[in-house]
């Protein structure tokens, strides 16, 4: 199993958003998860990226090792992934700078030899057609004046260089119009391997069509509710969350901001 | 028999601090300063009359005034009679190896990525390679003659430029300026000279002499710089290299004139020893620098990296007298552990037409403080004067503080002065943005202090921007978490 989560709680002071997180994952699958606002999607991205804001218990084995245990740019080195819902701004730092800063601590880490500036840029600019971003992007500082569907982009890109064995893709369709969700969900699919495993948190089942999962869970109040298969999404579309006989109003109290 | 203990303690401090023992100076005057004291420096450096009357005039003008303390620093009494005013040139202690070297001063070359035979010229080490470089610094010295060029010691210009020096001396910082650099006027001992003969574009990057030719500066250090009617130069002061200097109290002047049409590009590298983490011993640097573009549509720019010393109180400034003349104005101060810095610019438009630009970054760590001070002045003649000015601080940690006092006097209705500001901190957002990427969290730190920097950065001479740069991430080391 690749990743293989068992009771993890995270809270924030007293406010316990994860009140018991049981979930695994094995290579080449793909792991969609839904739920309300408020039910700990986000958390769960940001908990399992190694975000220092939370009060943690449980265990999340990563390919065997604690994942817990692990700075988050060593959770990046072992092959973890966050396409970030809001993806920050640096100013004055140029993205292919950036891009390459990212791609070689990665390689540091991992004990692999380190790209020079050409030999990055080809590999750059490889990747770059599989999201259809033009040469421009990289001159531009870190999502600075980014709209928000080049925000993404620039997230799915990033995935692509850094070649992740785990990506967390945190409602990365949110704010994108039909065209830019084909092409950040082409470039998603084109990452999918037997080897590679994504969770894929949303709140639409459109994204779904495109990027179509082996598994679907719903979060509702920290935990995971329900799991199916690609039909639960469907259902959820249909039905929404109150008909599942979900204890969504009783949890209102987990309610507090997807980020922290 | 306090002079004694006093002198006792200084030395032991020296050697504590650098390594190795510094022989005892013979040809010294005694400490302290007066009439007969300021007689005497002349005296040894063979000036003419009109030198030491420009210097006695300083001098009595000098003990009529009071150390200003309106500055946003603080730091204990400077007791100006315990200083030695003259003491004549001597060889830095020169060393066998590198490995003698202070290693904590190696580790820091290294990181600043300063080469081996650098490393060397810097550390006083007697080696062959410093044959090269003055083979080098004598083609350089013919490749400038060559196009009229002078540049210079001081005191050379004085005695083999007398009619170059006088009618500038004191032309745009006079000699009752303020109270440092009136005390400079009066006991400078040298500095730099440069003559930029009227259209001719200076054919090398002066930093590039300078950095092979770079002399011990002194503690009352002056530099003068003139370029005729038409003439560009780019002249680039300091070093990323880490400077130290057993006297605490640096007072120097530089002054600038353009004539009409020329170009004067001033880059400053400070890296002056900053005291340990505790503030203790750091150089009090407190500079008067100015520009005068006299001439229309002459330009003067000031680019400053100020990283090192306990304290900086510095503003260098431009008087915009000829008609659409441009001044320009680009900073980062960084204050880490106790260091404190006071320092912004002075823009007095008088000329017609007359543009200014202020970019300053400032950025503190640890418990520093940094204060932007800067006045924007446009006089009654200074018709469809302009001024933009940016300011922006980043903080780091809970302990630092950053401070701005923009001063702005508009005299003509035309004129239009823009101010803006910024204060932010590095946020944890970002910061976790990066560490996801694989990015350490001191990597990222200085990633995005470069970023904030950039505007500034690429004012400067291409390598020493890059220099600069990896200046900026050793100052910060430690600054984080």
């Amino acid at each position: 199993m690749m990743l293989k989560i068992e009771n993890l709680h995270a809270q924030i002071g007293d406010n316990e958003i994860l009140r018991g997180v049981n979930l695994e994952v094995a290579a080449g699958e793909v792991h969609a998860i839904m739920g309300p606002n408020g039910s700990g999607k986000s958390t769960l991205a940001n908990v399992l990226a190694g975000h220092e804001a939370y009060g943690i218990t449980g265990t999340v084995r990563f390919e065997d090792e604690d994942l817990l245990a692990l700075s988050p740019e060593d959770r990046a080195a072992a092959g973890l992934f966050l396409a970030f819902q809001h993806p920050v701004e640096i100013p004055g730092v140029g993205n292919l700078y950036f891009l390459r800063m990212a791609f070689n601590s990665v390689r540091r880490r991992r004990g692999l030899e380190e790209l020079d500036v050409m030999g990055f840029l080809a590999l750059a600019q490889e990747r770059m057609k599989l999201v259809e971003m033009d040469r421009s992007f990289m001159s531009r500082s870190v999502n600075e004046g980014f709209s928000g569907g080049e925000k993404k982009r620039n997230e799915i890109l990033q995935m692509t260089i850094l070649e992740p064995k785990l990506a967390i893709l945190d409602e990365t369709d949110s704010g994108l119009d039909i065209d830019a969700l084909r092409i950040v969900a082409g470039g998603v699919n084109a990452l999918r391997r037997p080897d590679r495993a994504m969770i894929v948190i949303t709140h639409h089942q459109r994204l779904l069509d495109y990027i179509v999962p082996d598994r679907v869970h719903v979060m509702a109040g920290g935990r995971i509710v329900r799991s199916g298969d690609k039909d639960l999404a469907l259902e959820l579309e249909e039905h929404g969350y109150a008909d599942l006989g979900l204890e969504v109003a009783s949890d209102r109290s987990a309610s507090v901001g997807a980020t922290p | 028999m306090t002079d004694v203990s006093n002198d006792v303690r200084e030395f032991a401090s020296q050697e504590y601090q650098y390594g190795f023992s510094t022989d005892l100076d013979t040809d010294a005057v005694p400490k302290g300063l007066s009439e007969d004291v300021i007689r005497l420096i002349s005296a040894k450096k063979h000036e003419p009359d009109w030198l030491l009357e420009w210097r006695l005039r300083a001098y009595r003008h000098w003990i009529t005034l009071e150390e200003p303390h309106w500055q946003n620093v603080h730091y204990g009494p400077i007791d100006y009679q315990d200083i030695i005013y003259y003491a004549a040139p001597k060889p830095k202690p020169q060393l066998a190896s590198l490995d003698e070297v202070d290693p904590e001063l190696r580790t820091m070359f290294d990181k600043l990525g300063i080469s081996l035979a650098e490393q060397e010229r810097l550390s006083g080490v007697a080696v062959d390679a410093i044959v090269d470089s003055v083979s080098v610094a004598t083609t350089f010295k013919r490749k400038l003659a060559d196009v009229g060029v002078i540049f210079c010691s001081f005191s050379e210009a004085v005695q083999n430029h007398p009619e170059l020096v006088r009618p500038y001396l004191g032309s745009v910082v006079p000699y009752r300026d303020n109270y440092f650099a009136t005390l400079n006027s009066a006991v400078f001992t040298d500095g730099s000279f440069c003559f930029i003969p009227k259209g001719v574009h200076c054919p090398m990057e002066l930093s590039t002499y300078f950095r092979i030719n770079a002399a011990d500066t002194g503690q009352f250090e002056r530099t003068l710089i003139v370029a005729e009617e038409g003439a560009e130069v780019s002249y680039l002061e300091g070093c990323t290299a880490p400077m130290r200097d057993k006297n605490q109290l640096h007072a120097a002047v530089v002054e600038l004139v353009a004539l009409e049409g020329a170009r004067i590009k001033y880059s400053t590298v400070q890296n002056w020893y900053p005291g340990d983490a505790d503030g203790r011993g750091g150089i009090y640097n407190f500079v008067t620098k100015r520009g005068k573009c006299a001439g229309a549509n002459s330009k003067i720019s000031w680019t400053q990296v100020e990283t090192g010393s306990a304290i900086t109180w510095k503003y260098p400034g431009v008087i915009l007298q000829g008609d659409n003349s441009v001044g320009e104005f680009y900073s980062v101060a960084l204050t880490a552990n106790h260091q404190q810095a006071d320092t912004g610019t002075k823009m007095i438009h008088i000329g017609k037409n007359t543009h200014s630009t202020i970019v300053s970054k400032a950025i503190s760590a640890g418990h520093g403080q940094n204060t932007y001070r800067g006045l924007v002045k446009t006089l009654r003649s200074a018709e469809g004067a302009r001024n933009h000015t940016r300011c922006d601080s980043l903080l780091l940690g809970s302990d630092s503080g950053a401070h701005t006092f923009p001063y702005i006097e508009v005299k003509h209705p035309s004129a239009q002065v823009e101010h803006e500001a910024s204060t932010s901190k590095i946020s944890e957002d970002q910061l976790f943005y990066c560490r996801q990427r694989g990015i350490s969290e001191e990597d990222a730190v200085s990633m995005i202090v470069n970023g904030f920097c950039r505007e500034v950065f690429k004012e400067l001479p291409m390598e020493f921007a890059v220099e600069a740069q990896r200046l900026l991430s050793v100052s910060l080391e430690g600054s984080v978490g």
